[in-house]
């Protein structure tokens, strides 16, 4: 078999530094970008993330007796605007109850700012590592954006608060 | 028994006690059992159990425990290796009625933990080794291959555990637990050594 593109040294040569020009052009270029070209990709579920989800559990004020803060945002994909009234469901095993119980889940809505904040019990390890679930549920929300389940993870068991931020995509 | 070989039997006991018995009391009172129902405190416990019974198999088959040689050793390996795989099935059935979703996650592969998957390969890795040795001479198979069989199969079941072990957050202590693994691996190691085990991997000559 006979090939038309027989590659020499030179050619290899020229092609690679024409590709590392290529890539460094438009890796620079890529800093650069005005601000507001900029598209927040939407937040994909994470593994496990829906485990021991209770469907519509009620908005509270706060889980049990409190004592430990999950709190985030929840925005917009693309643009990146703060999404207000949406609805979070937040559980988690902490010292006043499983992942399955009842009363170890509470929802809350998100202010002005695509703020929520949740007082709820701390959180201990369990199945191995001390972690939370909140959930934007499209079906019990207003709808108008995609389901998202996710599952933060704690980097100490001694820490009091945690973490999570949405960027949801329009459905 | 010379004086000098019962010390040292009575070393050799006392340092197993110590490995075995320290990571199962700091588990029995974890802080974390606290928040814990029975069914979950039980299924991790028999985890940590299995762990000692992975420790011991190595020794009994061996024969390298004080008091234990060979044909009395195997025999009761053969016991402990059917309590191990009992402990194991405790541990994952409690786990299961304690949250069915992260089981089926773990079993699947589909767990966001990396330490479910590694759990769940020894498992399969230590059931197979059991099979293997429950069926024995029924099998057929040239006592070389199952020999071969049994071993690697139970270096993946005492990889996986440990690394399970390890990566996971629970009721026993960090340097206990480091400890017990290191342990776990050390005597299967030196057991695999002194039983020239690797030489059946050589063709033997015609």
């Amino acid at each position: 078999m006979t090939s038309l593109f027989h590659p020499t040294r030179r050619t290899v040569l020229l092609g690679g530094a024409a590709a590392a020009s290529t890539a460094l052009t438009v890796g620079a270029s890529r800093l650069i970008v005005p601000a507001q070209a900029k598209s927040v990709a939407p937040t994909p579920s994470m593994r496990g993330g829906a485990n021991n989800y209770r469907p519509g559990a009620p908005v509270v004020e706060r889980i049990g007796g409190g004592g430990f803060l999950m709190r985030g945002t929840v925005l917009r994909a693309g643009d990146g605007a703060p999404l207000a009234g949406r609805r979070i469901q937040i559980w988690a095993h902490t010292t006043e109850g499983h992942e399955r119980d009842p009363h170890s889940h509470g929802a809350t809505l998100t202010d002005e700012n695509g703020e929520f904040r949740m007082d709820m019990p701390q959180i201990v390890p369990a199945f191995g590592q001390p972690h939370g679930h909140l959930a934007y549920d499209a079906e019990h929300d207003g709808g108008g954006f995609k389901t998202v389940f996710l599952r933060p993870v704690m980097r100490s068991a001694d820490e009091t608060t945690l973490a999570a931020n949405f960027v949801l995509q329009p459905a | 028994m010379s004086q000098r070989a019962s010390i040292r039997a009575a070393l050799v006991w006392a340092a197993l006690g110590v490995v075995i018995a320290v990571p199962l009391a700091i588990a029995a009172t974890s802080p974390l059992i606290a928040w814990r129902q029975p069914v979950y405190i039980v299924a991790g416990f028999a985890g940590v159990v299995a762990m000692a019974l992975l420790l011991l198999q190595p020794l009994l088959a061996g024969g390298a425990l004080p008091g234990l040689p060979s044909p009395r050793g195997r025999r009761l390996h053969g016991w402990v290796g059917g309590a191990l795989v009992a402990a194991v099935v405790v541990h994952v059935a409690g786990l299961w009625l304690t949250s069915p979703p992260d089981v089926i996650d773990a079993l699947l592969f589909a767990s966001p933990t990396p330490f479910s998957a590694w759990g769940v390969i020894a498992m399969w890795a230590l059931f197979a080794a059991a099979l293997l040795a429950a069926l024995g001479w029924r099998l057929r198979i040239r006592p070389r291959v199952w020999r071969l069989a049994h071993t690697g199969l139970v270096a993946l079941a005492v990889a996986g555990s440990v690394v399970h072990a390890l990566l996971i957050e629970g009721t026993m202590g960090t340097v206990s637990k480091a400890l017990l693994c290191g342990a776990v691996v050390l005597v299967f190691v030196k057991t695999v050594a002194d039983l020239r085990t690797w030489t059946l991997l050589r063709r033997r000559r015609p």
